[in-house]
């Protein structure tokens, strides 16, 4: 077990443990942001730069400071390391950098494009980044390249996280089908993108796109998220668990995704047929409304209430009880 | 029955004899009566006359073009979703090869709708378009109708007709004149 500070609050993690992880384990708006980063992807993390943190002592046998900033999430912690991230002006300082650069080369679209609203570079832009641009030159573009009729690419908007190569490489298994092609300005995800669609998890790599580069081709268009109502919903799949959330509007589901935790990662990762041919409702067992945080546009649908009293809702589905327990919705005036 | 104390009683007094004779109390009320027909008037003979709008009016929406003519609105669903009396609602579509010229973005609205009786005028909607495409237009009101489904703006009455002739103000087509000088006040 390793004992650390985080930004002046004490923590006990198992050794090995990243800083970013240790971080998790406080929770709340201490921790930092991760553009790259996937827990349920081994190998990702270090590309975005966007969890860089200070580490004020380096353990408690050798307490000189870090010399550099560090990614949080592939350093590991050591006994007795004092980690400044919130409480650092430099840190913030250079998030906002990060943000400049990770908007060098995305196009502004997010009026076009269908991630707007659920968008991890447009939350972390949101906070941590400055409303202007400095930026004048040409951004890059790419050939549109066609991938088929359930996923559409956007090379343009990508950031290059690998989360989706890692995607193909260990949960859409078999041959390495997926790569990044390319250095620096020019990298682009490899064109071998059409030989992982026939596989039956192709479709998490919609998941697990922080941007829009990678959108469901049935939901394009259809609707913003913001005017859909996500409900948990479950069936019996033969492939995966069936655990999974639809987005409806109206009486039609537009849109089937995995079901997300708090940092926006899969808990289960969902079949194709689940996620792109299952659009009935009776093809589902509905369990109740999946929790959106208040902070999110997606909220202003009203579609959960703030104080969900449950000795008055009569016959709540039991796994939104445990759900309700789990994320207990925020109270008014909190 | 009496509830409460503080009933009045009203004595009747007999009428004296101006009062009797009527005339004098006709007189007044004439003489009010004609002093109204020289006073300033409260009213406007609307529609040939019409009232001077405030610089800062908020009227009767718009979809702006672009300098090329092409439709700016791209059906972002930003001003549904600031929109406090939920008056806007909308169905995006994709772009066609071929109509890069009718609609600025990959992006356009198939539908777009405004109820004129939600509306409340507030001009959210134009501060929330990152698009500059919906206006709300300082010299146009909604007029009045006899049905409630004919407030229901669509494209065809919202989207800005494409040369300044043909534009009309409140529903009445303009003259070359009229036209022309509400080019030279645009420009």
């Amino acid at each position: 077990m390793a004992k650390i500070t985080f930004d002046g609050i004490e923590v006990e993690v198992p050794d090995g443990t990243t800083i970013l992880n240790a971080a998790r384990q406080i929770g709340g708006s201490i921790v930092p942001p991760a553009m790259c980063y996937y827990t349920p992807l081994k190998g990702s993390g270090g590309k975005c730069r966007a969890c860089l943190v200070r580490v004020a002592a380096g353990s408690a046998k050798d307490p000189r400071p870090m010399p550099k900033l560090v990614a949080s999430c592939v350093t590991p912690v050591q006994d007795g390391m004092v980690v400044e991230n919130t409480t650092n002006e430099q840190v913030l300082n250079v998030r906002k950098g990060i943000v400049e650069m990770l908007l060098i080369n995305h196009p502004l679209d997010c009026p076009v494009c269908d991630q707007a609203g659920e968008c991890d570079l447009q939350n972390f832009a949101f906070e941590h980044g400055v409303s202007t641009t400095r930026y004048q030159e040409e951004r890059r573009t790419f050939e549109k390249i066609d991938i088929g009729p359930l996923i559409q690419l956007h090379m343009t908007r990508c950031i290059l996280c690998y989360r989706c190569v890692y995607t193909a490489d260990q949960i859409a298994k078999g041959d390495r089908v997926h790569g990044v092609l390319g250095r620096g300005d020019a990298a682009e995800i490899g064109t071998y993108i059409e030989n992982i669609i026939d596989n039956d998890f192709s479709g998490n790599v919609i998941d697990v796109c922080p941007v829009g580069a990678l959108t469901d081709k049935t939901f394009r268009f259809k609707s913003r998220v913001w005017f859909t109502k996500p409900v948990n919903a479950h069936r019996d799949c033969p492939k995966c668990s069936g655990n999974v959330v639809l987005w409806y509007k109206g009486k039609d589901v537009l849109r089937t995704t995995a079901r997300k935790d708090q940092y926006g990662e899969v808990k289960e990762w969902i079949c194709n047929e689940c996620r792109f041919e299952k659009k009935e409702t009776s093809d589902w067992q509905i369990e109740g409304p999946a929790h959106i945080d208040r902070s999110s546009v997606i909220s202003a649908n009203h579609y959960e209430l703030p104080v969900l009293n449950q000795s008055v809702v009569a016959d709540l589905p039991e796994s939104t009880v445990r759900d309700l327990q789990q994320n207990p919705p925020l109270k008014l005036g909190n | 029955m009496q509830l409460t104390n503080r009933a009045k009683k009203l004595e009747k007094k007999p009428m004296t004899l101006a009062e009797r004779a009527y005339l004098p109390a006709i007189f007044q009320g004439l003489s009010i009566t004609m002093r109204h027909f020289f006073m300033k008037k409260a009213t406007v003979r609307y529609p040939e006359e019409v009232r001077p709008f405030a610089p800062i009016f908020r009227g009767l929406h718009v979809l702006k073009r672009d300098e090329q003519g092409r439709e700016r609105c791209t059906a972002c669903g930003l001003c549904a979703v600031a929109c406090p009396a939920e008056a806007i609602t909308m169905v995006a579509g994709e772009r066609k090869k071929g109509e890069e010229g009718l609609y600025r973005e990959e992006k356009y609205a198939i539908s777009y709708e405004i109820n004129m009786l939600r509306c409340i005028f507030c001009g959210l909607c134009e501060e929330a378009c990152p698009k500059a495409a919906v206006y709300l237009q300082p010299d146009k009101i909604a007029p009045p109708r006899y049905e409630r489904d004919e407030f229901i703006y669509g494209k065809d009455r919202l989207v800005e007709p494409v040369s300044p002739d043909a534009r009309s103000v409140r529903g009445i087509q303009l003259t070359a004149d009229q036209a022309d000088t509400l080019r030279a006040r645009l420009a």
